[in-house]
């Protein structure tokens, strides 16, 4: 009976605990999609108000108005170009390097890992000023071509495990036929390694979207992205809170799709596989 | 026999890819290089010189350049800490077995704070951490802190800081460590079970060493990323008030496109690239033995 009550408590326990934990998550998203809702009035009361007739004003006026929708739209064209770009050149890269051997292929790896890693800044800075010099600045392109930096390794990565996952067999009796390795991975190994490739086209997509430091430095009106704009809302005083909200919730509504269809495969992408 | 191919078709595959990494990639690191000896400023373009080491003896006795890397590092102490404590505690309650359907939607909901955009956690943050109708002040009102200034205040904006990387990053760590307890052999685990009623012997004795592999990783990256910090800061506090909050790469920014000496900036990026490279050798000394 003893052990009975223990094991209740301890169920007790656990439902508490994980309610706390999924409030903590989810409670943010919860506070920005009922500010969003709020009028200007509304959303500047003091203490906040939790119940108050909601209007799609804020979406409106920022979409419409404000030119937010612009904004999302250069945001998806450059990160749905720089995922296809990152796939083109990096399910090859990634299919020779789980397949062939060759020198140098050890500091391939390296290279690629230090990509992830380092600080974007490191990187901004001369790229503003060779951008510059190219007249490159405010252009999607830009973006596109920067966004490979980070894009391309991870494309990389999570294909090439994908394709060492896939038994050498099947390549070998495709060549005994006299197949060339161009056929054996369009034709064998890429439709069995579509998995991996939706996953890291995902990631691609994610990153690239919510990307800002360089959307803020290297592009102004014409390319400028939905982060920078949602930014470029906080200047001066009166702070429109609503549509920052509007917006905030705009860019994040997609990530967030993607990032649950992904979530199997997230902390594996996000470790560059070091934790399976 | 396997694996060996011409030297045409390795370079058809990978080619595409080196080029495009080595012209955005490195590229870029060497104008970097460049510029870090010059006198480079923005605004007096007309003016730019060689000046050898300059810029870098400047940054390595450049108290603010050390202040911003200790302030950095002194985040990553407070919150890799709370984010591997709560982190762990999440995990050991999701590898426990029961409650499948509400475990997995709590594991769901883990995914959320990871993928929101990092400025837009910083936009929340300047909504819920007001000072008048933020809903945190209001949830504290009752312990008596209702009117606390989060933003204008140093030691609340950083405490600030440390909240959101806490709340966007334990997930993260959260599901890394459980997937290590998943590696644990079942036998062993139960085995050790019917040893001893308390839980942290198992997870000492038997669990720590299959969490080892995912514990490096999470430390590495986080180290790497906290480095990289910048746009949640950048859109909560701009790494004010005063410097309070302005970690390595917001200084940086602020030095090369608001004091617009890339010069000197240059320099400090290259500091900091180097560090960098110094971290992924260690990573990849540790997990890629056998590539």
């Amino acid at each position: 009976m003893a052990a009975n009550a223990a094991a209740r408590r301890s169920m007790v326990w656990q439902i508490v605990l994980l309610a706390l934990i999924m409030l903590v998550c989810v409670f943010p998203f919860y506070w920005m999609v009922t500010t969003s809702l709020k009028t200007q009035i509304v959303a500047l009361e003091s203490p906040p108000v939790w119940l108050f007739e909601p209007t799609l004003n804020n979406y409106r006026e920022a979409l419409f108005e404000d030119g937010v929708l612009r904004t999302l739209i250069n945001s998806l064209i450059i990160a749905i170009c720089t995922t296809a770009l990152a796939l083109c050149l990096g399910v090859p890269a990634a299919f020779a390097l789980a397949r062939f051997e060759f020198r140098g292929k050890k500091d391939l790896w390296f290279w690629f890992i230090t990509n992830r890693m380092v600080s974007p800044i490191v990187l901004a800075l001369p790229f503003f000023l060779i951008a510059r010099n190219l007249g490159m600045l405010d252009m999607h392109i830009t973006l596109v071509l920067i966004y490979l930096t980070f894009n391309l390794p991870i494309v990389i990565w999570i294909c090439t495990d994908q394709f060492r996952s896939i038994p050498y067999d099947l390549d070998e009796a495709a060549r005994l036929e006299g197949a060339s390795q161009l056929t054996i991975l369009a034709k064998i190994c890429l439709p069995l390694a579509m998995p991996g490739v939706a996953v890291s086209a995902i990631f691609s997509f994610i990153f690239s979207w919510n990307e800002l430091m360089f959307g803020l430095i290297l592009t102004r009106t014409a390319a400028k992205t939905a982060p920078a704009m949602a930014v470029s809302f906080m200047e001066g005083y009166n702070l429109p809170y609503g549509k920052i909200m509007a917006t905030s919730t705009l860019i994040v509504i997609p990530v967030l799709i993607f990032a649950l269809l992904a979530s199997k495969q997230l902390v594996r992408g996000l470790t560059m596989g070091a934790v399976k | 026999m396997r694996g060996k191919v011409s030297r045409k078709t390795i370079f058809g595959f990978l080619g595409p890819s080196v080029i495009a990494l080595a012209l955005i990639g490195i590229a870029p690191l060497l104008y970097a290089l460049w510029t870090s000896l010059h006198f480079f400023n923005l605004t007096k373009l007309k003016k730019v010189k060689f000046v050898g080491f300059e810029n870098y003896t400047s940054v390595l006795t450049d108290e603010v350049f050390w202040q911003a890397m200790g302030r950095t590092f002194f985040l990553l102490g407070v919150s890799l800490p709370l984010q591997l404590g709560l982190g762990l505690g999440i995990a050991l309650i999701l590898h426990k077995p029961g409650l499948t359907l509400l475990k997995t939607l709590a594991r769901l909901s883990l995914v959320l704070p990871m993928a929101t955009t990092y400025a837009v956690v910083g936009l929340l943050g300047q909504v819920m951490f007001n000072q008048k109708f933020g809903v945190i002040n209001q949830f504290l009102s009752p312990f008596g802190g209702g009117n606390i200034n989060w933003i204008g205040d140093s030691t609340n904006a950083f405490a600030m800081i440390v909240f959101w990387d806490v709340w966007q990053w334990t997930p993260f760590v959260a599901l890394v460590l459980l997937a290590g307890l998943t590696t644990v052999p079942g036998e062993i685990e139960e085995a050790a079970r019917l040893e001893t009623k308390r839980w942290w012997t198992v997870l000492r004795y038997v669990q720590l060493p299959f969490l080892m592999p995912g514990l490096v990783a999470v430390l590495i990256l986080r180290t790497a990323d906290t480095l990289k910090l910048f746009d949640m800061v950048f859109t909560l506090t701009r790494g004010g008030p005063g410097s309070s909050t302005e970690f390595i790469s917001l200084m940086i920014q602020r030095v090369g496109f608001r004091g617009f000496d890339q010069g000197l900036a240059s320099a400090q990026a290259i500091i900091l690239l180097i560090i960098t490279i110094i971290l992924a050798q260690i990573y990849i000394r540790v997990f890629y033995r056998e590539v």
